[in-house]
């Protein structure tokens, strides 16, 4: 009985605790989207277009962060920047634009097409299509090559004859 | 023609090898500046020094001078002070500050305790003006030319070798541009 009861009380306290320990993850995982929703937006879509943008813009500072993961304060500093654009009804190029005419490149998580980015862009296509050739070469130079059929003429074929006969003599 | 077919793989690895080896030693953090040969933004905003006094592009030196992005946090700010100090006392180069996202009292106290070696720093609290500047974190620093364009830039602690390899020849460069 006493046994029993210990062990419910085991269950629920395991439960508890696991409760517990997501809830404490979900504070978590929301204090880390915090630092990103203090703005206020007119509209959702602002906001979309906040979060994503943020995303896609890399901390200069901290290098291998965006902006939303970034505390960092050039990333806070750009991502007001980033905020006040957007409600002042700047477009996505407007945006882009101005980052790139700061930090460069260098902020693009997402490379811009152009000469000097057109191999990284390209470079797994060509890369792919170079293996795919070369796999084709191998696999058709290993293919079992057809022998053409043996033409005998007139005395080959009576030589030819006059052999099997013998062989069928020797019987 | 065959036999050379052989070798692409070797070739192919070798070229391969050369570029990781290269990549292996460049240094990430230096970020080519975008604002190389760009004139330097429009601001106005106050000093440290010169109390309510507002300050714009015009109030800046029309000779080559070096802005150094600076702040009372900033432990190599620290560092590089003596050699910023030495520049203004042999009247190398004018230097201009700009006191970046900083308080004002704890910027002026800095300033009193390690020396200054600007003729004014501009007060850029909100870090606006670093952002137009391209600026990622002090201590970074500008050679400006007289026309007020961004000449040269150098990010992190100014020691005496960037002092004598880099700036040093960057100021010398814009100034024999300047007097011809």
């Amino acid at each position: 009985m006493i046994k029993s009861l210990f062990g419910v009380s085991a269950a629920a306290l395991s439960l508890l605790i696991l409760f517990g320990v997501s809830l404490g993850l979900q504070g978590v995982s929301m204090s880390a989207h915090a630092a990103v929703d203090t703005f206020e937006f007119a509209t959702e879509e602002q906001q979309q277009r906040f979060r994503r943008m943020s995303d896609e813009f890399r901390c200069p500072m901290c290098q291998n962060t965006s902006l939303t993961g970034s505390n960092g304060g050039v990333a806070e500093d750009l991502r007001r920047e980033i905020y006040l654009m957007i409600s002042d009804g700047k477009t996505d190029e407007e945006i882009e634009q101005f980052m790139f005419e700061r930090y460069g490149d260098f902020v693009f998580y997402k490379p811009r097409l152009q000469w000097t980015t057109i191999l990284l862009w390209f470079g797994p296509l060509l890369f792919f299509l170079v293996g795919g050739w070369l796999i084709l070469g191998i696999v058709r130079r290993a293919k079992p090559q057809e022998k053409e059929p043996v033409v005998l003429n007139k005395e080959e074929q009576e030589r030819l004859r006059d052999l099997l006969d013998t062989v069928k003599d020797r019987d | 023609m065959p036999r050379l077919k052989l070798f692409i793989p070797v070739i192919v690895f070798l070229a391969l090898a050369v570029m990781l080896w290269r990549g292996l030693y460049l240094d990430p953090r230096t970020l080519p500046s975008v604002l190389i040969d760009k004139p330097l933004p429009e601001f106005s905003l106050r000093t440290v020094e010169l109390g309510d006094r507002v300050l714009g592009k015009a109030d800046l030196p029309d000779e080559p001078f070096l802005l150094n992005i600076w702040g009372s946090y900033c432990l190599p700010c620290l560092q590089e002070n003596p050699i910023l100090m030495a520049a203004a006392r042999d009247d190398l180069v004018p230097i201009v500050g700009v006191n970046y996202k900083d308080k004002l009292n704890l910027a002026q106290l800095w300033l009193e305790d390690n020396g200054s070696p600007f003729e004014f720093s501009i007060l850029d609290e909100s870090g606006r003006l670093g952002i137009d500047l391209g600026v990622y974190g002090a201590p970074e620093t500008f050679v400006v030319d007289g026309n007020g364009v961004i000449r040269y830039k150098h990010i992190g602690v100014i020691d005496y070798e960037t002092w004598e390899d880099e700036i040093m020849p960057a100021i010398a460069a814009v100034k024999a541009e300047s007097r011809q």
